[in-house]
């Protein structure tokens, strides 16, 4: 960890409707320029953190209840999404929620809210030559292209914003595995290009650790794992839960009684 | 056949100014899903607010005009800003319910000044915005309702079309959340989308009052017109507003002058009744688009 620290969690918990606590203490820190992945099976809690960020809790009744949320080393929590997305924190939604009756060049444009005034075709172009095959699709109405197409348009859309820091939520939902390979290359490449900053929630673990520096492993509202995205993906546990690679030889009624033992231990 | 031209004539004039009366009712709709019950005092307030700037002020009429229209849009955004605004994340009941409460303030205010009685412009349009073919005439006031009503629909249409605010708008109406998170001023768009349609009401109820004379009673029974219209056309269809707007006037005047004069007044309420049972999403209603 010698780098810039961009996003700082400490501690955080989240709290939906007064009651429901679904983060109890995450912390983490995601440093400039870097991918950072982070992984955990459904109802982890990957999503409510991206949100915490991304003031999108509060339209949802939630709210950051402890800790604080340290980006470029200011307190965000509790800010409106408005304020947040104008300092260059852009959330892509999880199953890529396109505007289904504007054209896939609207779409695009939208992602200028930020910043209304100014010139945005050289942007047009960076996203098109990123997503060529949104070129040809541009007049159509993105509520008629196919899944592929709309991650495409959704990750677009948030690039025109010129990010600092990018919040993808689970890009391979639902896409074929090549598709899912050539997303993740091009996400990959807008980090190395744009020097854009990536926080990454997956429940592809393989693929996510594939381009991710470095990862955290969330289970029921806390941290339980964390370290360089080459490391995780060596070690023993996450192989068997989050990359299905299973103990081999062993009876399948013994590894189950295992695995549980061993999740228990996590927390 | 002299007669149906004229009625088809009047008929088209009529459903042009009802498709504008309802598309800021439309926008509000799709914007923020809110039905806006005091649409019809909107209309109204734009009406006496000419009528304050005609007689009272003496105002040149065209100044007036321009006045009339910023009043009303500002006269919007803080409606929007005052009363609606504080009920965001409330149930969508609620805020139903205060526009009708919002109509009634309006209402009640209007009466206050003006009293319930029949007031009329002094008469402004030129005798040359009069068409005649052969027996047909069209009064001036009609043209002119074609004329800005034209204006006023190219324009906006370029504004959804193309300008930045405009697909914002688009976007909100569209998908709130993802809107939200790409940093569109989702408050901003409401606020907004209040003012361009109290701008519109505003605009309709000063030709309403030039053809029927001003009255808050007649002008905000308008209003509820407005609702037949835009069930026919599709609640959250622009363009389906204005068409649903023309089939209502044409029904409307061919009904009393062919049936009854009584009758004209019910006949948009029992199409409403008959498009809801055969076509609940109007003509042109959003069709949910689908993947599977």
């Amino acid at each position: 960890m010698d780098n810039e620290v961009l996003l700082q969690l400490n501690n955080i918990s989240v709290v939906y409707s007064d009651v429901i606590q679904v983060l109890k203490g995450v912390s983490l820190a995601v440093e400039k320029g870097r991918i950072v992945s982070l992984l955990g099976s459904n109802g982890a809690g990957k999503t409510s953190t991206l949100k915490a960020v991304s003031g999108l809790l509060k339209p949802e009744n939630g709210r950051v209840t402890e800790g604080t949320i340290l980006y470029g080393g200011q307190p965000v929590q509790n800010e409106s999404p408005e304020t947040i997305t104008r300092k260059g924190i852009i959330q892509v939604l999880e199953g890529r929620q396109p505007f289904k009756y504007l054209t896939v060049e609207e779409n695009l444009r939208v992602g200028t809210a930020t910043r209304p005034v100014g010139p945005y075709r050289k942007d047009l172009d960076m996203v098109y030559a990123y997503f060529p095959a949104l070129l040809t699709r541009r007049k159509s109405l993105a509520g008629y292209c196919s899944g592929g197409e709309l991650q495409m348009v959704v990750i677009g859309r948030a690039l025109m914003a010129h990010p600092s820091l990018l919040l993808l939520d689970e890009p391979s939902l639902g896409l074929a595995p090549l598709v899912v390979k050539e997303i993740f290359t091009i996400i990959r490449r807008i980090n190395e290009e744009q020097g854009t900053t990536i926080l990454l929630v997956e429940q592809n673990a393989r693929m996510a650790l594939s381009i991710a520096h470095y990862g955290y492993v969330m289970e029921n509202g806390k941290i339980v794992m964390e370290g360089p995205a080459a490391e995780l993906a060596e070690n023993p546990d996450v192989k068997e839960f989050y990359l299905g690679m299973g103990a081999e030889g062993m009876v399948r009624s013994y590894r189950d009684v295992k695995s549980y033992k061993r999740r228990k231990r996590w927390l | 056949m002299d007669f149906f031209l004229h009625l088809l004539v009047n008929g088209l004039s009529v459903g042009f100014l009802y498709g504008l009366s309802a598309l800021g009712f439309v926008m509000i709709f799709k914007s923020s899903s809110v039905l806006n019950f005091a649409h019809g005092e909107l209309l109204a307030m734009g009406a006496f607010l000419f009528l304050a700037l005609v007689t009272w002020a003496e105002l040149p009429i065209a100044l007036a005009f321009l006045l009339t229209l910023a009043g009303c849009f500002f006269l919007g955004f803080v409606i929007e800003r005052l009363f609606l605004r504080p009920l965001i994340g409330e149930p969508l009941i609620f805020v139903i319910m205060l526009t009708v409460g919002l109509a009634s303030m309006f209402k009640g205010l209007l009466l206050f000044i003006w009293g319930g009685n029949l007031r009329t412009y002094p008469d402004f349009l030129p005798e040359w915005m009069g068409l005649t073919w052969g027996t047909i005439s069209v009064p001036p006031v009609y043209t002119a309702v074609l004329a800005v009503g034209t204006v006023f629909l190219i324009l906006f249409g370029l504004f959804f079309k193309f300008s930045s605010q405009g697909i914002y708008m688009r976007s909100v109406a569209d998908n709130q959340r993802a809107a939200l998170s790409l940093g569109v001023h989702v408050k901003r768009v409401f606020a907004l989308s209040w003012a361009i349609a109290a701008l519109v009401a505003g605009m309709s109820g000063i030709v309403l009052g030039v053809i029927n004379g001003i009255n808050v009673h007649d002008l905000s029974a308008i209003g509820l017109k407005v609702f037949p219209v835009v069930i026919l056309g599709g609640l959250d269809s622009i363009g389906g507003a204005i068409l649903g707007g023309i089939i209502i006037g044409l029904l409307e005047t061919f009904t009393g002058g062919y049936l009854s004069p009584s009758l004209r007044d019910v006949v948009p309420y029992i199409a409403l009744v008959v498009i809801l049972m055969v076509k609940p999403y109007g003509l042109f209603g959003l069709k949910e688009i689908e993947r599977v």
